[in-house]
Order: structure tokens, then C-alpha cells, then sequence
């Protein structure tokens, strides 16, 4: 299968995508796999959502908010900005509100970093996911505090060089095992997808779609302002993170049920590391 | 309806009256009693219609209402001391976005030392949110200043928080008159916001400074000026929901209380449950032939300057008595009323005795409270001395051994 003419088709369509910087360009960094996931996760999801985002790479883009238009009639996507701890509380607190409004067939979207679900906020996602609030939390997973300049966070690899590891001392912790965790919640719906695969990634958000309660999606969003790699590289990075079985793509079912998407090639992990700089010390 | 409830129970039915759709709260000592009672309600689904969430912190619990509160409908959170503190983030966002929120605080300790007592510093320590804030003296001004506060906070889109005394009025019980919804409902009709989230498609909310949120149009600065600017106009929201209450229900509170004012020389100020405590000393004071008056401080923020610079001009001593305290600075009721009259100095101000006293409350044998004895000793005290020289007079402390022979000699305890 040709992968780049595949990927190329994807991304080159904008139609349905409601991310159009008017003045051409995001104001993320170049190869950005945010701003590629928001995108696909735009086409996925459709129309009628609410998001709810907070501090971190997505800020850049949901801040400025002449950056988000639907289609080319002037018209906003509705946002809100919440308290990077309250991401989670926040997207509840407003489904209750449509649901009392009669509105509830809104879709209520958490856009949320890495550093927002699994660290800050993972307080009140972990509770927003035991009360089963009806919303969909995507996690964007860079790896780090990659807004502020790459500080550690509890994503964060272990043997990764960031900000507040400096070389020579790499963090010697374990990444928090996010989607297990979300899924021991016994949440209707949880799912793994990174960039590299769209077709993955859009169906697991229509498939999130049409499920009522909570639903996590993970995806691992490269980045390489933090990650030290040249940006044309995203997409492979994504790719390998998969097939070196560095993050499967999976999703689980009421917590108990399993489905591995791809099975991965089995690419040594090395092939992975070697490309990124905050492995080398 | 009259019932012998307890504070927590009268803001429960305040609440419960005043119809919110989304109520959130943690359960953290005094306050679980209002989401007791307001699940049991909502569990029902009689007597009250609305979405109760026990949530996991009280991060999220304001998290959560503000939210919905964003998204169109009418709210309420309960809190105490620690939860309040753990709020301090979405105490300033929601203020800051203009969200109509009313919040119960009922008024206790922040640790350390630990403990539940009652003590105003937890409120008063988030003065410079935004928030509202308005002190009740008894359980009847708590269910009723919670429906005022919705009225006030819908006028002036900012929220409002009620405090009122942890222990001495959350956990006692009082006669207490339930008013009959018809009337609450006249009073505070369904609740339709000024501005919310838009709903997909619509166009951008914040093209136009009138509209909400005024902040991102204007700037920091613009967007506190605003906030700065409807902070002072809800005394006049204040003025009017607690007119048409009068007329309603037959009963109010003003910002500013007097009691025995008139022809007082010497006036004491207090907050809170220790206000009728105050009354009698004062009471017994008079007896004895002193011209001695209370004030009743119900609103502080927005600080109540002109009314207080107009009940304070003339005497000759005012006494400022309360549960609170910021460190090396003293009390920060006496810390405003000062800060009101300075500045303001065409007329002819009193010195101003502070007096911190009873924090904590009096549960634990070795805790001063604050009784008609110590008022009285406090005011007979600045009524026979020179003006003092320090911004605080640690009331109840000497008679039980505290402080050491340099507070003795500067005559810091009483």
C-alpha cells in the first residue's frame, strides 16, 4: 500500500474539516501532530460539539480564535477554556447544562494535553470517568509540557531527556499506563490512535460518537519542538510508535473487552529511539 | 411554613426555593448537611428539579458549576475553609467570565492547626476575586439572602458567595420561616442568561465589548475595569433585590445594620452570629448608662464605603470586633473600614479600635469566644483609653495566660 499517497489524500482534503486558518498556517510549531489529530478528529466527528480546552499546545490554536472557523462563512466553533486541572469537570459541568437545556444531542469534546489528563487534571478525569459523565476526552499525548517548553510530566518516557531532566539524567520512571487506566475505570469506551493511521483514528471517533457515557481516546501526538527530531518525521514517528509496539493501537469496551487494531510489525524499538534526540544523552 | 432548622438546612431550603438545575458539591465539615438535604430533594424529584453531583473535590465542584453556568442555566456550590481554599483557582475564573454562580460558605478554620471552628478568614481570604460576598447573622437571613443572592448575581452577572458562621449557625437550630415558592418565584423568575456558550454555528459571542465576556475584547485591563464597574453597581443590584424582598416577603437586611446608633458615641462593628452577641453587650451597656451603639456589617464586597463612612462620621470611638485575622496586619473588616475613611477625610473620622477574638470559636475549653462580657470589656476599654497604637488588640487572650511580658507592656491583649 502506498502509505504517503494514502496520507497525502487525507490530509489534503479540508472540506469537511472545520480548522481553517483564515490567513493560511497554525500557529503550531512545523509537523505538528496536534494540529493533524485536531483536524482528523474534526472530520471524524462531525458537527453540533462544544469543546472544552485548556492550557497547552491546543491553546495556540483554540486562544486565537480567528484560527478556528467552520467552513468559510465566518461562523465559530464553540470553545470554552477551562482551569488546566478542570478539564474533565468542566466538560461535565457543561453536559449538564445542555442536557437541562434540551441540547442534548451536543456533543460535549475535552481537547486536552497530556499534562491536563495525566497529571493536573487526572483527579478529576479519573472521578468524571467513575460518575460516567456523557462527554468525550481526547487526550493529546506529546510526551511532556510541550507548551511551556518540554518539562516532564507522567507521560513522559522513561530514558527521555526534557527540560526538568536534563542530560546526563533522563527520566528513570515509567510512562502512566493512561488507557489501562482509563479502561479500569470500566468506561464504555476507550481507544488508542496516533496520526499515522486516519482511518483508525476516524473511526474510533465516530464509533466514540455513538456511544452514550464516557469515552477516552489517547493519541500519541509527536512533537518535534520536544522529541529533537526533523519535523518531516511526524508521520513516521506516529507509524513506528505503533509497529515497534511502543503505543498499540487498541480500544476496549466497558473496560473488559479488547480489540487490537493492527497488529504490530514488530519493528525493533531501537528504530523508533534513534530518530528522536531526547534519547541521546 | 415555620421550622426549627439549622443553618445548613435554611441555605438547603433557600437553594431548594430558588430553583438552580445543576448543584454540585463535596461533602467537607459543616457545610455536608446542604448536599444532604439537596440530594435527598433532587432524588425525590418533587420539590426540586435539578442535577445533584457529588464530585470528587471542591476543585471540581466550582469546576462543574461553572461549566453549566457557562452553559445557560442557574447554579449552586456549597463549601467550607479548605474546599473554599482549594477553589481559589475557579473563584477568580468564574468571577473573571462573569458567571452567576451562588456559593455557600460556611465559615470555618483553615488548617494548621486543624480543627472545625468557626472563623471568617477562609472567605475573607478570597477578597480579591471577585466575588461577592455577604454574611448572615441567623439562619432566617441565610435562606433568605441565598435567593437575594441569585436575584443580585442575575442583575450584575457576577457570583455571589454567602457566608455565614461554621458551628454556631450551621449546626444550630433556629425557628426559621420557609417562604412559599409561589413567592419565591415572583421574586426570582426562571432563570434566562445574558450570555452562555453558543450553540454550534453561531457566531463568535465576544465581537462586541458590551457583551460577554467583556475580557477578551478589552484587554486585561478593560476586562478588570468592567468587573471593576459592575462590582460597584451591584450595591445598587443589592439595594433593589432587598427592596423588592421587603415588599415581598416583609423582611431584609441592609449592607449596613444600625442598632442603638442613634445617639452612640462609642459604635461597635461585628459580622457574622457574634452580631447578636454584640447586641447584648451592647444592651447591658446601655443599661449602665453608656451611649453605645451597633453596626451590623451584612455586606463585604463590595465594601459598603459610603454607608459606613456615613454611620462611623461624628462618634467619637468605633470598635471593631471580629473572627478573622491576617497575620501582622490584624482584622480585615478593621483593615477596610479604615481604608474607607482614609481618603474620604473632609469629615471628622473616630480613632478605631481592632480587636481580633474567638477564632476557632469556643468549643475547645482552652478558645476564647467571643461573648457580651468581652464586647463589653472591649468597648469600655476604648471608651477609657487613648486611641491605640496598634492595628490589633488580641481580645480574650489575657485572662487566659497568653502572650508574653512585650505584648503585656504594648498592651496588645485584653
Amino acid at each position: 500500500m502506498n502509505m504517503t499517497g494514502t496520507l497525502l489524500n487525507y490530509y489534503s482534503k479540508r472540506d469537511e474539516e472545520y480548522i481553517h486558518p483564515p490567513r493560511g498556517g497554525l500557529s503550531t510549531c512545523p509537523g505538528c501532530a496536534m494540529a493533524l489529530a485536531l483536524r482528523l478528529f474534526s472530520r471524524g466527528i462531525g458537527e453540533n460539539v462544544v469543546f472544552v480546552s485548556t492550557m497547552g499546545c491546543a491553546m495556540v490554536v483554540a486562544v486565537g480564535p480567528e484560527l478556528i472557523t467552520k467552513k468559510r462563512d465566518g461562523e465559530y466553533i464553540p470553545w470554552i477554556f477551562s482551569p488546566f486541572g478542570s478539564t474533565a469537570s468542566c466538560g461535565a459541568g457543561l453536559k449538564a447544562a445542555l442536557m437541562d437545556r434540551g441540547e442534548a444531542e451536543t456533543e460535549v469534546v475535552v481537547w486536552a494535553g497530556d499534562g491536563a489528563a495525566f497529571d493536573i487534571g487526572y483527579g478529576g478525569l479519573s472521578a468524571a470517568a467513575e460518575r460516567n459523565e456523557d462527554i468525550l476526552y481526547v487526550c493529546y499525548d506529546n510526551e511532556s509540557y510541550q507548551n511551556t517548553g518540554n518539562q516532564r510530566s507522567s507521560a513522559t518516557p522513561w530514558g527521555a531527556i526534557t527540560t526538568t531532566n536534563p542530560a546526563p539524567t533522563p527520566k528513570t520512571e515509567r510512562k502512566k499506563a493512561m488507557a489501562q487506566l482509563m479502561a479500569d475505570h470500566r468506561i464504555p469506551y476507550g481507544a488508542t490512535s496516533t496520526v499515522a493511521y486516519p482511518e483508525d483514528f476516524m473511526n474510533k471517533v465516530r464509533k466514540a460518537k455513538g456511544i452514550k457515557g464516557f469515552r477516552f481516546l489517547h493519541i500519541l501526538t509527536p512533537c518535534p519542538t520536544g522529541w529533537l527530531y526533523p519535523s518531516e518525521l511526524t508521520i513516521k514517528l506516529s507509524r513506528l510508535a505503533v509497529d515497534t509496539k511502543i503505543f498499540p493501537l487498541f480500544e476496549v469496551e466497558d473496560g473488559t473487552t479488547f480489540t487490537i487494531n493492527r497488529e504490530p510489525e514488530g519493528i525493533p524499538v531501537e528504530e523508533y529511539i534513534k530518530i528522536q534526540g531526547r534519547f541521546k544523552l | 411554613m415555620k421550622k426549627v432548622i439549622s443553618g445548613n438546612e435554611a441555605a438547603a431550603y433557600g437553594v431548594m426555593l430558588s430553583r438552580p438545575k445543576v448543584i454540585c458539591a463535596y461533602p467537607i465539615s459543616p457545610q455536608s448537611r446542604i448536599p444532604e438535604l439537596l440530594s435527598e430533594w433532587c432524588a425525590q424529584g418533587l420539590l426540586l428539579k435539578a442535577k445533584f453531583v457529588n464530585v470528587d473535590s471542591e476543585t471540581t465542584a466550582l469546576a462543574y458549576v461553572m461549566a453549566a453556568s457557562a452553559g445557560g442555566v442557574r447554579v449552586f456550590a456549597a463549601t467550607s475553609s479548605q474546599g473554599l481554599a482549594l477553589m481559589h483557582e475557579q473563584l477568580h475564573w468564574s468571577a473573571g467570565a462573569r458567571l452567576p454562580i451562588v456559593l455557600a460558605n460556611v465559615n470555618r478554620q483553615l488548617y494548621w492547626p486543624g480543627g472545625v471552628g468557626c472563623d471568617q478568614s477562609d472567605s475573607l481570604s478570597q477578597r480579591d476575586t471577585g466575588w461577592l460576598q455577604l454574611y448572615c447573622e441567623s439562619n432566617q437571613e441565610i435562606l433568605d439572602t441565598i435567593i437575594q443572592a441569585y436575584k443580585i448575581a442575575e442583575l450584575v452577572s457576577l457570583p455571589v458567595m454567602v457566608c455565614f458562621d461554621g458551628i454556631y449557625l450551621s449546626y444550630l437550630q433556629e425557628g426559621t420561616e420557609i417562604p412559599e415558592q409561589e413567592l419565591v418565584d415572583e421574586y426570582l423568575p426562571p432563570y434566562e442568561p445574558k450570555f452562555r456558550i453558543p450553540r454550534w454555528g453561531a457566531k463568535l459571542y465576544f465581537k462586541h465589548p458590551s457583551e460577554f465576556p467583556p475580557e477578551l475584547s478589552l484587554g486585561l485591563t478593560g476586562a478588570r475595569y468592567e468587573m471593576h464597574k459592575w462590582e460597584t453597581k451591584s450595591m445598587d443590584a443589592f439595594l433593589a433585590a432587598d427592596e423588592e424582598f421587603q415588599r415581598l416577603f416583609g423582611r431584609g437586611y441592609p449592607a449596613v445594620e444600625e442598632y442603638k446608633c442613634g445617639d452612640a458615641d462609642v459604635v461597635v462593628v461585628i459580622s457574622g452570629s457574634a452580631v447578636g452577641t454584640g447586641k447584648t453587650g451592647v444592651d447591658k451597656l446601655r443599661q449602665k448608662g453608656h451611649k453605645v451603639g451597633l453596626v451590623k456589617l451584612k455586606m463585604f464586597r463590595p465594601f459598603p464605603r459610603e454607608l459606613i463612612r456615613r454611620v462611623l462620621a461624628g462618634r467619637k470611638k468605633v470598635v471593631v470586633i471580629e473572627r478573622d485575622f491576617s497575620p501582622a496586619v490584624g482584622g480585615i473588616f478593621c483593615q477596610e473600614i479604615k481604608a474607607a475613611l482614609y481618603g474620604n477625610m473632609t469629615r471628622d473620622f473616630p480613632p478605631i479600635y481592632g480587636f481580633v477574638s474567638g477564632l476557632g470559636g469556643g468549643l475547645i475549653p482552652h478558645q476564647a469566644d467571643i461573648t457580651p462580657q468581652l464586647i463589653e470589656k472591649a468597648i469600655l476599654y476604648a471608651l477609657t483609653s487613648e486611641p491605640p497604637t496598634q492595628d490589633v488588640i488580641w481580645l480574650g487572650l489575657k485572662e487566659r495566660g497568653g502572650g508574653d511580658e512585650y505584648d503585656r507592656n504594648a498592651i496588645k491583649l485584653l
